[in-house]
């Protein structure tokens, strides 16, 4: 297609000229994939076709396509990952469509749209609908999905980048391959913004058909820089309140700022800093996921209407609404990744063609050091990633029994459906089928009744047993599972909502603590019903309220990056001068990691024996060689009592010293303690409890009432150690463990750092080591739940019963 | 042993590490809620398809405990099935586990709030409630003294949660033995209103006794 006349008046009219990927877009043939920067009008790229498209169809005189007969039915959808952004695109669509007088209809679809509206689009769909991947999930399992998308000609994929970063991505995917088949020769367009492999997100998006990459103009490099500050980062943590005074500046200079910072709790901590310096009243706004919506809402309005000078977030604007106005970002703490950072600075600036201005602001010593690689990563365009693996079985799982609520299926039918999905293009029947066995029958190896059914086959095709069982599995559409969180709101009748707190968190207050939430502190009053009353009492020293969510480990690349640095006497010239002293103070005490060498060290400190590694394979991975390294410290009786891991280390404190690590780093004997020992872990049980709720064996929505904690219900943790005792062989355990290999136990990074390191260096100590000092500072220690654990257990209780004059009673 | 023993209304007791009460002078084992059945209910309701193993979990560690007791009597203090339903269906295996374990002992099943009435087909026989000395046993508490089950107590402890006997003036409660069981915090206001004061037992590898009641 090329751009029609009355398109080409319009932008002409808007004194716009169409950037060369706009129209590339519109004169592909298939689908494609758009790789471009923030700025690049790139929600219009993905619109313009089915607009011309539908003014073509809306003329009478016109190029009727394909015979079909005149308008009717859906067009377009838009899938977004966030609910915000299809009201903000709807909003943007609304002037081309009345500018050019396409008089189309455009309506969202979301979590939020009520029965009515709903009810609606299903009788009578608008020609564009915008939604999320869970709506759409959702949309796909009514009976009368073949009707709503069966005359869909286009599909618009916004945000693709971090949609594939996801299973929500895996889901959409499969919801797609579903739309193909209802739809033969719908037209698919994903957005994306700059990514490391465009290959393989066009894989990941790709049907039966190749998928052609347009890239636009990735703009000028963008001005990016450390913020220099007055006092030197602190040894170790995560604030950055060292450099309040120069972001405060910052802030006034720019007309607009987003401040990004890593977890929740310090997006809390540094909001509450700021405010503490902000002599000059700016108008500065929070923002995180566990905010309330409407809190969030007020934020994003008072942004939009150019009303905020900064605001202080989280990942939570990682995405969404183009805000003309940013012209500065100041990420504060390390980036973790690359191509994060990236994208994040181009959240900075969203006019194209213009340079992004981003500072960065390094939280402690070990980060200037990661600052400074990414910095170098980032002005050599040196994208990192990690490869996405194949598509969950949970989802599977989940999709099938969706599949089962829209209609009864024929098997065959379904995996030849399903092996069209990107992500799905290499699952095996068998392991579709081992998918719709536990779908079907929970997959259990003791098959003894006929009740464990929720699918049965009847004449060749499966089916709901009990058809009333769909609203229940509609009730728990989706793959994001989230800690089980309580709410926050403000004492009396209908007080206000705050956000959200971890449960875990909940149950460690008592009535009169007081904590941190949504930038003012505030006193518990009482709990109840999953719900914590507090009232304002901004006079007390807060808790700090914890969000364990997950922990973005540092790219295999950026820790590449760092340990060269640090490795590499000669360049570390590029470092804050502090810094430079701590390196040096390091090589004369103990040595340096470098490349090919792993270091690690043996000191005592407050009465315990210390091991320090330095291995540089992120926090899961060094989380997981914890737990395996301290189980073989506990069978050599060094009386290991806990560690903890950042990105960079692992510091392990036991009653001995541990004298020879070598042979506790063995690849053979620790894979050997991955498989018995760490299935019984923590880690492992959150991660089932993740799998068995994508998967239908947990479910979180209950009709008619909300989980409560109490006795009706019990932790996931009972049935993943059932399942390991009585049925090990267990898909879902299969998933679990699949899964936390790559991710949160990340073993495939421990055996790369053995791989890298053909040296080890292990140096015995009289103190602590200049690198060793911040780790001691830092939090998140992992006590080990050994013989250890039960004494300490009997020493607080026996502590207790003294206290309360208890002691020899019984 | 691995338990913790303590004196209720002239009764020596044993509040054993596994959940279980055990009387040693007139050899009675007493375990609450074991919930037998439950994914059973669940799969023939049409909810999630639960893994079919609570009740060899649970008889598992009843046999440990018969074994290592040898009562004379086994008391099951309420909700021993998730319903009725469920105690006729019982998987097979669970049932005929049962039968062994009730020979040449005492087996009574007190009535629950699931389990109102007698299981068909099972050894034992049915009881509303039972005296043990001066106390009743009963399913939820009700004029003290008593022991009871119904609300599957649990208390934290050095970090963990753990299931819990609650020992006050009037009222004993014990934690729930099946398998797949939640707890209720003993600070929830329906237990504070039983034991306002007293103790609770976690069970785990070994009891261990701490005070409950306001806070310090």
């Amino acid at each position: 297609m090329i751009l029609p006349p009355a398109f080409q008046d319009w932008f002409a009219r808007r004194g716009w000229q169409p950037h060369p990927h706009q129209l590339a877009l519109l004169a592909a043939q298939g689908d494609s994939l758009l790789i471009a920067p923030t700025g690049g009008g790139k929600t219009l790229a993905g619109f313009l076709p089915s607009l011309v498209e539908l003014a073509r169809v809306a003329r009478p005189d016109g190029y009727l396509e394909n015979g079909k007969s005149g308008r009717g039915g859906l067009h377009t959808l838009y899938v977004s990952p966030l609910k915000a952004l299809t009201a903000d695109i709807g909003r943007n669509l609304a002037r081309p469509v009345a500018e050019l007088g396409l008089g189309i209809r455009v309506e969202d679809r979301t979590g939020d749209t009520g029965q009515g509206q709903r009810r609606r689009q299903r009788v009578d769909p608008p020609d564009i609908l915008l939604t999320t991947p869970e709506s759409l999930a959702l949309m796909l399992s009514y009976p009368e999905a073949p009707a709503i998308f069966g005359g869909l000609r286009r599909v618009v994929l916004d945000e693709l980048h971090a949609l594939a970063e996801s299973k929500r991505g895996d889901q959409l995917m499969l919801g797609l391959a579903r739309l193909r088949r209802l739809a033969p020769g719908l037209r698919v367009t994903g957005l994306s913004a700059t990514v490391e492999d465009p290959q393989a997100l066009a894989g990941f998006m790709a049907g039966t058909a190749s998928v052609e990459i347009v890239e636009a103009d990735p703009g000028p490099d963008p001005d990016i820089a450390m913020l220099p500050t007055a006092r030197p980062a602190p040894w170790s943590g995560g604030g950055g309140h060292h450099a309040i005074p120069e972001v405060l500046a910052a802030i006034r200079e720019a007309r607009t700022t987003i401040i990004f910072i890593n977890t929740r709790a310090q997006a809390e901590l540094f909001f509450q800093a700021l405010w503490a310096q902000n002599d000059e009243n700016l108008p500065i706004g929070l923002h995180h996921g566990s905010l309330a919506r409407e809190q969030r809402a007020r934020v994003e309005a008072a942004m939009a209407a150019g009303e905020l000078r900064a605001v202080v977030a989280t990942g939570s604007l990682d995405l969404g609404i183009d805000w003309g106005a940013v012209d500065l970002v100041i990420q504060v703490g390390a980036p973790k990744n690359v191509k994060r950072l990236v994208q994040r600075i181009g959240r900075a600036n969203h006019r194209y063609n213009a340079p992004s201005k981003a500072r960065i602001v390094p939280a402690n010593r070990f980060e200037q050091i990661e600052c400074v690689a990414a910095l170098e990563a980032v002005r050599e365009r040196d994208l990192d990633g990690d490869p996405r693996g194949p598509g969950p079985l949970d989802v599977l799982c989940q999709h099938i029994l969706l599949t089962a609520c829209a209609a009864p299926f024929d098997a065959d039918a379904l995996y030849a459906e399903v092996v069209t999905a990107g992500p799905y293009r290499g699952l095996t029947r068998a392991d579709f089928d081992a998918c719709l066995d536990f779908a079907a029958t929970g997959g259990y190896a003791l098959r003894a009744y006929d009740r464990w059914q929720r699918l049965m086959l009847r004449n060749g095709l499966w089916q709901l047993r009990d058809p009333r069982a769909a609203k229940l599995l509609r009730m728990n559409v989706g793959t994001i599972v989230e800690a089980e969180m309580v709410r926050v709101r403000l004492r009396g009748r209908g007080g206000a909502p705050l956000g959200e707190v971890e449960e875990a968190f909940a149950a460690s207050l008592t009535p009169g603590d007081s904590f941190l939430i949504g930038g003012r502190v505030v006193r518990m009053d009482a709990m109840r019903e999953m719900v914590i009353e507090v009232t304002p009492d901004p006079s007390r020293q807060p808790k700090i309220a914890v969000y364990s969510g997950v922990k973005l480990a540092m790219s295999t690349q950026l820790s590449h990056r760092v340990l060269a640095l640090i490795g590499d006497p000669a360049r570390h010239g590029a470092l804050p001068e502090q810094t430079r002293d701590w390196l040096d103070l390091q090589a004369r005490v103990s040595a340096l990691p470098r490349p090919g060498l792993l270091l690690s060290e043996s000191f005592p400190h407050a009465g315990l024996w210390h091991f320090a590694l330095y291995g540089f394979a992120g926090r899961n991975a060094l989380q997981t060689l914890g737990l395996l390294l301290t189980r073989a410290m506990e069978e050599a009786g060094l009386g290991p009592l806990g560690f903890l891991s950042t990105d960079y280390a692992l510091l392990a404190w036991s009653l001995d010293p541990l004298r020879d690590p070598s042979p506790l780093l063995d690849r053979a004997r620790l894979r050997a303690g991955l498989g018995d020992w760490l299935g019984g872990n923590a880690v492992m049980k959150r991660t089932f409890r993740n799998i068995a709720t994508v998967a239908g064996l947990i479910q979180r929505n209950m009709p008619g009432q909300r989980k409560t904690g109490r006795q009706a219900t019990f932790s996931s943790d009972i049935l993943y150690d059932t399942l390991r005792k009585y049925d090990p062989g267990h898909l879902l355990l299969r998933i679990t463990a699949e899964e936390a290999g790559r991710g949160l136990v990340d073993f495939g990074r421990i055996e790369e750092m053995l791989d890298r390191s053909p040296r080890r260096a292990h140096r015995m100590l009289d103190r602590v080591s200049p690198m060793a000092a911040p780790l001691l500072l830092e939090v998140g220690r992992v006590p080990i739940r050994g013989e250890g654990r039960e004494r300490l257990a009997q020493i607080e209780a026996a502590a207790l019963m003294a206290e309360a004059g208890l002691e020899g009673i019984a | 042993m691995s338990g913790y023993a303590f004196d209720f209304h002239a009764l020596r007791l044993e509040a054993r590490a596994s959940g279980a009460l055990w009387w040693p002078e007139g050899g009675w084992l007493i375990v609450a809620d074991l919930h037998l059945g439950k994914s059973e209910r669940m799969a023939r309701r049409g909810g999630p398809l639960l893994p079919p193993y609570e009740g060899l979990a649970t008889l598992e560690r009843l046999v440990a405990e018969i074994a290592a007791l040898q009562p004379r009597r086994v008391v099951s203090l309420g909700d021993g099935f998730d319903d009725l339903a469920a105690a006729e269906a019982l998987d097979p295996q669970v049932a005929s586990a049962l039968s062994r374990l009730a020979q040449g002992r005492d087996w009574l099943w007190i009535g629950g709030n699931h389990d109102p009435g007698a299981p068909a087909g099972l050894p034992g026989t049915a009881a509303e409630s039972l005296m043990l000395g001066g106390v009743a046993l009963r399913h939820e508490a009700g004029p003290g003294p008593d022991i009871s089950g119904h609300f599957h107590p649990v208390v934290r402890l050095a970090g963990e949660r753990r299931r819990a006997f609650l020992l006050g003036r009037d009222h004993l409660l014990l934690p729930a033995f099946g398998a797949y069981t939640g707890g209720l915090s003993h600070d929830d206001p329906a237990l504070r209103a039983l034991v306002p004061h007293g103790l609770a037992v976690a069970c785990g590898r070994r009891a261990i006794a701490l005070p409950v009641g306001p806070r310090r």
